[in-house]
């Protein structure tokens, strides 16, 4: 017999989004559960960087998103102190060459009209902020927004601190509507939860949940690789990365792109990620994608050519065909909310949107505007 | 045989074979002579991989072959591999990626320095990469003079060095009775092999032992020079906890009860300046797993590669034998490396080692359950022993995670709390982090790269580079 437990709101996904999502649902007055498959950060959550950035991103809704996140998480540190392993450290984009510069500072002005901080950094000065940065970059944009926390225990302590319900090792089998199509409850493999409400946070695999309440959402996966080495002193300060990043970002390019992410965390080991290919849940590791990470961190800081690569690992970024997430309620399932496919900004974006999300739960109007995020949208293009 | 520091480049082999124990060892010789051309790899400077590891010459010792069983077939393999034109031994090479394509791509590093990578192309590959100690942990373990038991049998092999002058053997596992035999003829007093099990496993299985008599003679050698020694063997206990300030001056050994729990008021102090310890064998199959390779749960809940009649995993082009299939020891090993070998090379298997390889898996199914870790074992693992030495994580630390974290296996649990993180990547602390998270056991870890590489040699063209 299947036990019937009664909540306003399951979210389905215990990964920094979901625990988003039911961090603020749970302030907002609601009763949240939260089910999983998997245990805590099972997925992309625990495969990724951590990076709160505004720097890769161009002035538009997920700009807006960002910013939002970035006070949010501010907030959420003074909360969780070194736990999550907050570090408001700051971004620098480095250009490799005049022209790149000069499409840097263009790319830095627009964001700065839209409200980002942006510094530009004349050649000379790279090195005040980076002692081990290559010799002969023409120059950079700093941009002290940028932050980074440990992913999983991000999701672990929003998690907990929600005071959620945690069904973790259970995977939903299917989703309960009642008269006129309206989400009742979720069924998972050992009971059944009773909400009105049901967020779907499942990441990469949301599609695969949108499609339990008969909808289309075309959440795909876009692999990515990221390189730990060694622990090291204190070599590289801030997230640095070279201006080739924003566009590879925005690419909808099926091929490898990689312009390596690199920074040091508070273990010591130095991260260079990340990445980004279109082919599928394949896990096998390429030796070629490795050595471009490996090659072109190497040409930001020559230094790390001492040192060894202790490990790698891999994720799944959850994408959409626009490169925007699907955020807030679904028009085609009354009770269904989207909070996926956030590609590889979920970390980063997780506050907005949980905070987004338990607006719209207890019917209060969103901070901004959510329509460029409308889960339905791919239903009207075809 | 040519030892080789040179590359592969153009050169292709018909067959690779990682790592050069008993398995690899046999499988090269084999394979040789059945007309292929084998690089054999390994990531020591000299043939033989853990199992046949000697002195270095220059330690001039004498009769090596003493610490040894099975030297004769080891020192006729040698000799018949450097007589083998068709095979080039390519000593210390680590390899860290495996790359399948039209053919194999082994990616290596042989020292620090850039120009130390190495590639080398094959048509088939075999992994008889062969196993590492499982190590459980407890109040002490990290005290200097704690060693493993295979480690303090390596340093006999290879040092002609005893780890103390009193060694306490604990554990669970044939190797204990061997560890112990060796350090006592060395002139080591060992006052107490301490065994969790019971052996009492062994009497279902009759008829598989006396299917391998050998194995019975060489239990029974064990047993007769311990006796000769004076040597305690203590069953259903453990070493609880390791006493000492800068080192090992005495272990607690309580009594365990069925499930591995220690009993209350039974713990007593031994005296000792060294302990040797260990519970069996976690096979080494990191690279076949980062292929997608099949795995099974073996009886004692490590993961090994699934493999078919002929050694073949579940990856097209990749053999397995020996350790890597399930832990079995050198005999088996021996046996499956000629078993893969003629299965490469498509020729019908030989009927003496089918006939071995059925006997000795199923000695080493038994030897397995037998010795598999009671479900009860972490309760001698108090809140600050470091379960992870290499992060120096705590056991609270790992179960905070879980109770409080939502963490319910071990992969979580490296991600809340950094055990598994550090230089073994979990060798060492992962069964025991397995085991603390109550997440599944006997499931294979993810490493994609098998070993540290120095980031200039990633940073290099993938070309094979050519000297």
């Amino acid at each position: 017999m299947l036990k019937r437990t009664s909540y306003d709101a399951v979210v389905v996904g215990a990964g920094v989004v979901g625990a988003a999502c039911a961090y603020y649902a749970a302030k907002a007055g609601l009763r949240v559960a939260v089910v999983d498959r998997g245990p805590v950060a099972g997925g992309t959550t625990g495969a990724g960087e951590g990076n709160l950035l505004v720097s890769d991103k161009e002035p538009g809704p997920e700009l807006d998103l960002a910013l939002l996140s970035t006070t949010l998480w501010r907030d959420l540190a003074a909360e969780f102190g070194d736990r999550v392993e907050y570090e408001p450290k700051g971004g620098l984009v480095v250009a490799t060459a005049p022209a790149g510069l000069d499409a840097l500072h263009g790319f830095a002005a627009g964001q700065l009209a839209a409200g980002v901080d942006a510094v530009a950094v004349a050649a000379d000065d790279l090195r005040e902020l980076e002692p081990h940065l290559a010799d002969g970059l023409p120059g950079g944009v700093l941009y002290p927004q940028d932050a980074q926390v440990q992913p999983a225990l991000a999701a672990a302590h929003l998690l907990r601190a929600s005071g959620a319900d945690r069904y973790l090792g259970e995977a939903v089998t299917a989703l309960r509507r009642g008269p006129g199509g309206a989400i009742t409850g979720v069924v998972t493999e050992r009971r059944e939860l009773a909400a009105p409400a049901v967020v779907n946070a499942a990441g990469t695999w949301g599609g695969a949940v949108a499609e339990l309440a008969g909808v289309r959402l075309p959440v795909l996966p876009r692999r990515g690789f990221v390189l730990v080495t060694e622990p090291l002193p204190r070599i590289v300060r801030r997230k640095v990365y070279a201006a080739d990043y924003v566009a590879d970002v925005a690419s909808g390019s099926a091929d490898l792109q990689s312009s390596a992410v690199v920074e040091g965390t508070p273990a010591g080991p130095v991260l260079i990620g990340a990445s980004r290919e279109r082919v599928g849940f394949d896990r096998t590791l390429s030796p070629e994608v490795l050595h471009r990470l490996a090659a072109q961190a190497a040409a930001l800081f020559p230094v790390l050519r001492t040192v060894a690569v202790q490990r790698a690992y891999r994720g799944f970024r959850p994408y959409l065909p626009d490169h925007l997430p699907a955020i807030g309620r679904d028009a085609r399932v009354p009770g269904l909310y989207q909070a996926c496919g956030h590609e590889g900004a979920g970390i980063g974006l997780a506050p907005a949107t949980g905070l987004l999300i338990a607006r719209q739960l207890v019917g209060e109007k969103p901070e901004f505007d959510l329509s460029p995020f409308r889960p339905e949208r791919f239903d009207e293009e075809e | 045989m040519a030892t080789s520091r040179s590359e592969a480049g153009p050169i292709r082999y018909d067959l690779a074979v990682i790592g050069a124990g008993p398995a690899g060892l046999a499988a090269a010789d084999a394979a040789a002579a059945l007309g292929l051309r084998v690089a054999l790899l390994d990531a020591g400077a000299r043939l033989g991989g853990q199992y046949y590891r000697h002195p270095a010459p220059e330690l001039g010792a004498a009769r090596p072959e003493k610490l040894h069983h099975g030297w004769r077939t080891f020192d006729r393999l040698r000799e018949r591999l450097a007589a083998a034109p068709l095979v080039d031994h390519l000593p210390e090479h680590h390899v860290w990626a495996a790359e399948r394509g039209e053919h194999w791509t082994l990616h290596a590093t042989r020292g620090p320095e850039r120009a130390d990578r190495a590639t080398v192309t094959a048509r088939g590959l075999l992994l008889a990469t062969g196993a590492y100690e499982r190590q459980l942990p407890f109040p002490g373990w990290t005290l200097p003079g704690v060693v493993t038991a295979g480690g303090a049998q390596a340093m006999l092999k290879s040092g002609l060095v005893l780890p103390g002058r009193r060694i306490v053997v604990a554990g669970s596992g044939p190797l204990l009775l061997a560890v112990a035999s060796s350090l006592a003829a060395a002139g080591a007093r060992v006052p107490a092999i301490v065994e969790a099990t019971g052996y009492l496993g062994y009497g279902r299985g009759l008829p598989v032992l006396a299917g391998n008599p050998a194995k019975l003679a060489e239990g029974a050698e064990h047993a007769a020079r311990l006796l000769r020694h004076g040597v305690r063997l203590r069953r259903r206990a453990a070493v609880v906890e390791a006493h000492g300030t800068d080192r090992i001056t005495a272990v607690t050994v309580a009594r365990l009860d069925a499930r591995w729990k220690p009993v209350p008021g039974s713990g007593r102090r031994i005296a000792c300046d060294a302990l040797a310890i260990g519970h069996g064998l976690v096979p080494q199959i990191d690279l076949a797993v980062e292929l997608g390779a099949a795995t099974v749960t073996t009886a004692d809940g490590t993961a090994a590669l699934r493999v078919d009649a002929q050694q073949r995993t579940s990856v097209p082009g990749l053999w397995a034998a020996g350790e890597t299939c399930g832990v079995g020891g050198a005999d088996l090993a021996l046996a499956e490396g000629v078993l893969a070998a003629h299965s490469v090379a498509g020729k019908p298997a030989p009927a003496r080692e089918l006939t071995v390889r059925r006997r000795r898996r199923g000695f080493a199914a038994l030897m397995a359950a037998a010795h598999a870790p009671g479900p009860d074992w972490t309760g001698w693992v108090t809140d600050d022993t470091d379960v992870c030495r290499c992060e120096e994580v705590p056991a609270r630390a790992v179960r905070e995670a879980v109770t409080e974290l939502g963490a319910a296996d071990a992969r979580t649990v490296k991600l809340l709390t950094r055990a598994g993180m550090g230089w073994c990547q979990g060798r060492m602390c992962g069964p025991a982090v397995a085991c603390l998270s109550g997440g599944p056991l006997g499931g294979p870890d993810s490493r994609p790269l098998s070993c540290p590489v120095p980031l200039a040699q990633l940073a290099e063209p993938d070309e094979p580079f050519v000297q």
